[in-house]
């Protein structure tokens, strides 16, 4: 495992606002096949690391590795296509298309009928195409539950169900690495334990890699292979559940500075 | 739309879940839709087919602008101008010997690039700052018809041929009804099948979330711009079928009312509906028609004496044409397509409609 190129690479990542230091000096290496976890107090750069991955944000300094290959100053839309699929933290779904067709857009760059053979449909294999990647759509739709609303449009949907939709949406883009911010925040114990379910399942039946970011501790330490903690931007710890639950700095981060008996 | 199916009406396949008319009683009644309009010429006279060909270029030209600012959720204010240099370039084409049912297209396709050209702006501005870059677009283009006299004919005027297959000439009101009448069914057809492929979800992603939109794989600046480009292919049509069925282009037409013209017919028909767009158009042809209708009925009336309104019932027409954009975007935002659904949902639920 070691001497494997990693699935993505970030070598000492920096993010300034003006004076703001967001990040200072990051770096870390997810493996294929892992899911790792970034945790952290609010405003420590958790956001801002994942979206320096998404393409949202360039790195004022530092280089971020998708599969060996520089992507810092690559554009967002075309990290799609190498593989990169994320969820939003406040969501961020198209209001207005049904549920179906939000999930459909996650397979843009692997649909090819441009706007005339759109057009066309009959003639000139959109429809075929159309046809297929429905197929493949619902596979998706099944695995998540949410058939019962595939033609609601995404705005009317309750807060559960459209961050279920958006993971849907990330899926479909077929990632190999796929960031998650927050799927869990605001949910229900009943809705936790079911998004739990889905990650793991996407984890080792459909064989992504999950970077994700997460307030829930139970759920973080259960299911992460491996841990990274940010505090003020900079990484404090990174390691197994166990080594970073134990570690010293975390506890003063999270609790606050431990008094000498 | 989603639970407005009729019971019993179980999908089987995705090809049948994924039909632009839902239903069998949808599609046998568009069937006969199309089958009275084709008997229209036969009974109707002069006059209300040649309201009927406006509805039909004015809501080709609709379409497009919808497709830009219903769809992608971008403005523009120079629609008119590109109506208009669909007019001249067809009428052009014609000129030079090109058959007038391919200089139809040909003038859209020329359009096109102009909207392209023109739309450049708005791969990196939006809301009002992209607004007045297309008021540029309409000032530049008006200003291009007045000194380019090869293109316009100057203030003279450009006549045009008439539209003609295979030495038959569609140049009566009856023909050229059936002209229209196919190129609405083609353009209609073709947004809607767009709608609901790769490229037509891009649009409407563009304008729900721009920036999931991007992490999804779309290319933000290509799909602004050919969203110019595409509802300018549509108003560059609708031009041309104007310039075939005058007979003859004018310069002055093209002003900037006339695009806000285009913009209250979107808006009236219903923002992001292929099928209001043609709502919108025939509202805003038929209105005002309408309202003279009725201004030539008050004139002399009692109520005219009693009021003193003499001269300005002539003014109603614009009153009452400003005045529907106003009760409209307080009453019914949504548009004509939104009404029409709830009108449909009311008589499907009927009498149980709680």
């Amino acid at each position: 495992m070691a001497d494997e190129t990693p699935l993505l690479r970030a070598q000492s990542v920096s993010l300034r606002f003006g004076g703001v230091r967001a990040l200072t000096d990051v770096s870390f290496a997810v493996a294929q096949g892992e899911i790792f976890s970034i945790i952290g107090p609010n405003g420590a750069g958790k956001t801002s690391m994942v979206n320096c991955v998404s393409g949202r944000y360039r790195p004022t300094e530092g280089r971020i590795l998708f599969e060996g290959r520089d992507i810092t100053a690559l554009r967002p839309n075309r990290r799609a296509g190498l593989g990169i699929g994320r969820t939003f933290q406040n969501l961020a779904l198209f209001a207005h298309m049904s549920v179906l067709d939000n999930i459909m857009v996650g397979r843009h760059h692997l649909l090819r009928a441009g706007f005339l053979r759109g057009m066309a449909y009959w003639i000139g294999g959109a429809q075929r195409e159309e046809l297929e990647h429905r197929r493949a759509v619902e596979e998706i739709i099944d695995f998540l539950e949410i058939q019962h609303v595939r033609k609601a449009p995404a705005g009317t949907l309750s807060y559960g169900l459209r961050k279920r939709v958006e993971l849907a949406r990330a899926v479909a883009l077929r990632p190999k690495l796929i960031l998650l911010d927050e799927p869990m925040a605001g949910m229900n114990l009943e809705e936790k334990e079911d998004m739990a379910r889905f990650i793991t399942d996407l984890n080792e039946e459909w064989g992504m890699t999950v970077l994700m970011i997460e307030h829930d501790m139970g759920v973080v330490m259960d299911i992460s292979h491996r841990v990274m903690v940010l505090d003020f931007g900079r990484k404090l710890v990174e390691g197994t559940p166990e080594v970073v639950m134990a570690d010293e700095h975390v506890k003063r981060a999270y609790l606050g500075e431990v008094e000498a008996a | 739309m989603s639970g407005m199916t009729p019971a019993g009406d179980f999908r089987s396949s995705y090809r049948a879940d994924t039909t632009i008319f839902p239903t069998r009683g949808s599609r046998v009644a568009l069937l006969i839709g199309i089958a009275i309009l084709c008997t229209c010429p036969l009974m109707l006279g002069r006059y209300e087919l040649g309201l009927l060909i406006t509805i039909g270029f004015m809501g080709i030209a609709a379409l497009g602008l919808n497709i830009l600012v219903g769809f992608t959720g971008q403005i523009s204010i120079g629609h008119a101008a590109f109506f208009g240099f669909g007019a001249f370039a067809s009428a052009l084409l014609a000129e030079h010997h090109v058959p007038v049912p391919i200089a139809i297209w040909g003038a859209g396709l020329m359009t096109a690039v102009v909207g392209l050209v023109f739309g450049a702006p708005a791969a990196r501005l939006k809301g009002l700052y992209l607004a007045i870059a297309t008021l540029a677009a309409q000032f530049i283009l008006e200003d291009f018809f007045a000194r380019a006299r090869w293109f316009t004919g100057g203030v003279a005027g450009r006549i045009t041929e008439p539209y003609t297959v295979f030495g038959v000439s569609f140049d009566r009101e009856e023909t050229y009804f059936y002209v229209v009448l196919a190129h609405v069914v083609l353009m209609f057809l073709a947004a809607a099948n767009l709608m609901r492929t790769r490229d037509g979800r891009a649009l409407v992603a563009v304008r729900d979330h721009y920036l999931s939109a991007e992490i999804m794989g779309i290319n933000l600046a290509y799909y602004r711009t050919l969203s110019f480009a595409i509802s300018s292919f549509f108003a560059g049509v609708g031009g041309a079928l104007y310039a075939h069925y005058l007979l003859f282009v004018s310069v002055e037409a093209f002003n900037i009312l006339f695009s806000i013209q285009f913009l209250a017919m979107v808006i009236i028909g219903g923002l992001g509906s292929v099928m209001g767009s043609l709502m919108g158009a025939a509202f805003m042809v038929l209105l005002p028609e309408l309202v003279q209708v009725g201004a030539d009925l008050l004139a002399g009336s009692a109520i005219d004496r009693a009021l003193k309104l003499g001269a300005s019932i002539s003014f109603l027409r614009e009153m009452v044409v400003g005045a529907a954009i106003i009760l409209f975007l307080i009453f019914e935002p949504d548009g004509l397509a939104h009404r029409w659904r709830l009108v449909k949902a009311y008589w499907k639920l009927y009498p149980y409609s709680h």
